[in-house]
């Protein structure tokens, strides 16, 4: 099997060829400002609004800002801000990496990044699927890395295979960029006809978004280059053991990707999976937080095939909070909640919280599950015993209990 | 229960009319007759199994719009279950499972697909799609006011002899002009809302049942409900009444701080 590597010379010969226009410059200032006021008014991190000031001053910002770095995108339904963080920290083994760890990934969160670290030679940059399009015209990047489309956030995203589409449409437009994509989901395989793909048999949890019924799955699959093993990764040059810290099968599917996407950049898969195993905690998800008489097990599930591959890692929870919100970011149609099978959740003290606890209370009681209603996660903390318990939330579920536990200063 | 026989439920498609979450109306109605110690069998025909005839009820959701066109043709091939939804049944249809029951569908390209023909309705695309909390007044006998959440782009027109299932007093439904959701014949109770329906309508759920089973339903008290419908229920604006929307909007305006 050939190995893909991406070829370092056209990206590079475009780079550092004048210095930046002007507009440029006052664009980076202003949005730098922006960051500043943003983060000392204590309103947010700063990223995302000191990228959006710099965008609307320069629109060109983020191809120039691009320009001259190895540049790596990671986009998909699940699974985004993990493996990007399993990519930079790989490519972190040989220097600076420009990266949205915060998982800030609509454009204004992607320039941000590029711009609190200017120099970086290499940029890992997750990417919204559904800008996905944008952002690859916009920064012409070495390497995508795909890693499946599932139904999620139905009432902002459309239909799935429509994101799938135009996620991959801007792919035919840039032979050069080299496509990591996962061979287990049919929908990007489908979505990837005729598209060169260093195809990476990565697993899935989640197949009812695949359309079987259309008899697509009839002819040869695609034939993985990279495959998850026991215990570890396969590629072109031989099986890589692997360690991680992460819990869940799926995050070895991950690790698979991102060993890959490394690999195609030029870190070898041995350095980039030593870097992997040193991962615990990605922006609070897997977080483990003691907070009084509790251990919390942070855990982030969003859509039912996030549920689907948690499920396994819940087996071993003696109590469990489950927190849904239903804002924008989220999808404000609470309807998913009955696509996950909360029937085979483990049957422990559960309490269903966040802003829409009631209609995560009433799933539960309809898949026969016992449990308290607080739509207070902190509070509903009170009903459950004292040990360990695993939580999982939703996005902005996720993200309010992180900023109310930083604050109480737990972690 | 011995010798009691099993109230039968057809999940059709759930393979393909799947994508919103509709397959919770099935969870719905199975649970609502298991805690009533009614027996009860679910059977999940998908795509490739031969649809029976003899279930009480047949429950077909919303999907994407090739997904829809697969359907109308897969109900096509099976004409004896179309007879059985048109007046043997009793069946719930939700968003693409409405719109495929119907005469014909129009696509965005100005194309007419025949439907299964089990009702006299039609749906062409409208200007916009609808997504969003739908609250309607429900015209079936004890199903009361209805709440759900809406994503489509299809406008609905009834036949002349049919009669929407609620009138929409937010969102979109139909959008037809009338502010009808859905459609209500004897035996089909047809919307646009997800949530899913039955879930955050059990009044609804317990009418299809009666429906179907012919028998009155002892009451069933859940937690968690009455708060799922409160919090949609309540600021539904009075869409009817605009003068009363007024005097909410003073009576706001002039509260003591």
């Amino acid at each position: 099997m050939v190995s893909i590597r991406v070829a370092r010379s056209a990206p590079m010969a475009r780079a550092r060829a004048e210095a930046p226009p002007l507009r440029t410059l006052a664009a980076m200032r202003l949005g730098t400002a922006a960051s500043a006021v943003s983060r000392s008014l204590g309103v947010g991190a700063g990223a995302v609004i000191g990228g959006r000031v710099a965008l609307r001053v320069d629109p060109g910002l983020l191809a120039r800002l691009a320009a001259g770095r190895r540049v790596a995108l990671v986009s998909g339904t699940n699974g985004k801000t993990t493996t990007a963080h399993m990519l930079a920290a790989a490519l972190r083994t040989r220097g600076p990496v420009a990266h949205n760890a915060t998982g800030a990934n609509m454009p204004d969160g992607v320039a941000a990044a590029l711009m609190a670290q200017p120099a970086a030679p290499d940029a890992v940059l997750e990417v919204d699927e559904l800008h996905l399009g944008a952002v690859v015209d916009a920064v012409r990047p070495d390497v995508v890395v795909l890693l499946n489309f599932t139904r999620d956030q139905l009432d902002r995203g459309s239909e799935v295979r429509a994101v799938a589409a135009r996620a991959t449409a801007a792919l035919a437009r840039h032979p050069g960029t080299l496509v990591v994509a996962n061979a287990d989901d049919p929908l990007l395989v489908a979505a990837l006809d005729g598209v060169p793909v260093c195809w990476v048999a990565a697993g899935a949890d989640w197949l009812a978004d695949a359309g079987a019924w259309r008899g697509c799955a009839g002819g040869a699959g695609p034939c993985p280059v990279w495959r998850v093993s026991d215990g570890g990764v396969e590629g072109p040059a031989g099986k890589t053991p692997l360690r991680l810290q992460l819990p869940g099968p799926f995050n070895f599917g991950n690790a698979a990707l991102a060993l890959a996407a490394a690999d195609a950049l030029g870190v070898p898969p041995g350095v980039a999976a030593g870097a992997l195993a040193g991962l615990d905690c990605i922006a609070g998800r897997y977080a483990v937080v003691r907070r009084g008489a509790h251990v919390l097990h942070l855990l982030l599930a969003k859509n039912p095939a996030g549920w689907a591959g948690l499920l396994p890692v819940l087996a071993p929870a003696s109590s469990l909070l489950l927190v849904v919100n239903a804002r924008v970011a989220d999808g404000r149609d609470t309807s998913w909640l009955w696509d996950v099978p909360f029937e085979r959740l483990p049957d422990r003290p559960a309490v269903a919280s966040g802003e829409r606890a009631a209609d995560l209370g009433l799933r539960l009681s309809y898949a026969g599950r016992a449990h308290r209603t607080e739509p207070d996660p902190l509070r509903a903390l009170d009903h459950l015993p004292p040990g360990d318990v695993h939580v999982v939330a939703n996005y902005t579920a996720f993200a309010g209990l992180i900023r109310r536990l930083t604050a109480e200063g737990a972690p | 229960v011995s010798g009691e026989s099993a109230v039968r439920i057809a999940a059709l498609l759930p393979d393909v009319l799947g994508t919103y979450s509709d397959g919770g109306n099935v969870t719905v109605l199975a649970q609502r007759l298991r805690w009533r110690g009614i027996p009860v069998e679910v059977h999940t025909i998908t795509a490739d199994r031969p649809p029976p005839t003899d279930c009480d009820l047949y429950v077909l959701g919303g999907g994407e719009d090739d997904a829809q066109l697969f359907a109308t043709e897969w109900l096509r091939r099976h004409r004896p279950l179309c007879a059985t939804l048109q007046d043997r049944a009793t069946t719930l249809v939700v968003c693409a499972g409405l719109q495929v029951l119907g005469r014909w569908m129009q696509d965005s390209t100005g194309h007419r697909y025949p439907g299964a023909e089990v009702l006299d309705l039609t749906t062409e695309p409208g200007r916009r799609r609808a997504v969003g909390e739908v609250v309607s007044r429900c015209t079936l006998a004890g199903a009361g006011t209805l709440t759900g959440f809406e994503n489509h782009r299809g406008v609905t027109r009834l036949g002349p002899g049919l009669a929407p299932l609620g009138r929409v007093l937010r969102g979109v439904g139909n959008g037809s002009g009338d502010r009808g959701d859905g459609v209500l014949t004897p035996s089909v109770v047809g919307t646009y809302l997800h949530g899913p329906v039955l879930a955050r309508n059990p009044a609804l759920a317990d009418a299809v049942l009666a429906r179907a089973t012919g028998r009155a339903l002892a009451p069933l008290e859940l937690p968690d409900q009455a708060a799922v419908r409160a919090e949609r229920l309540a600021r539904t604006p009075t869409r009817h009444r605009p003068g009363r929307r007024v005097i909410g909007v003073l009576r706001r305006s002039t509260r003591p701080a």
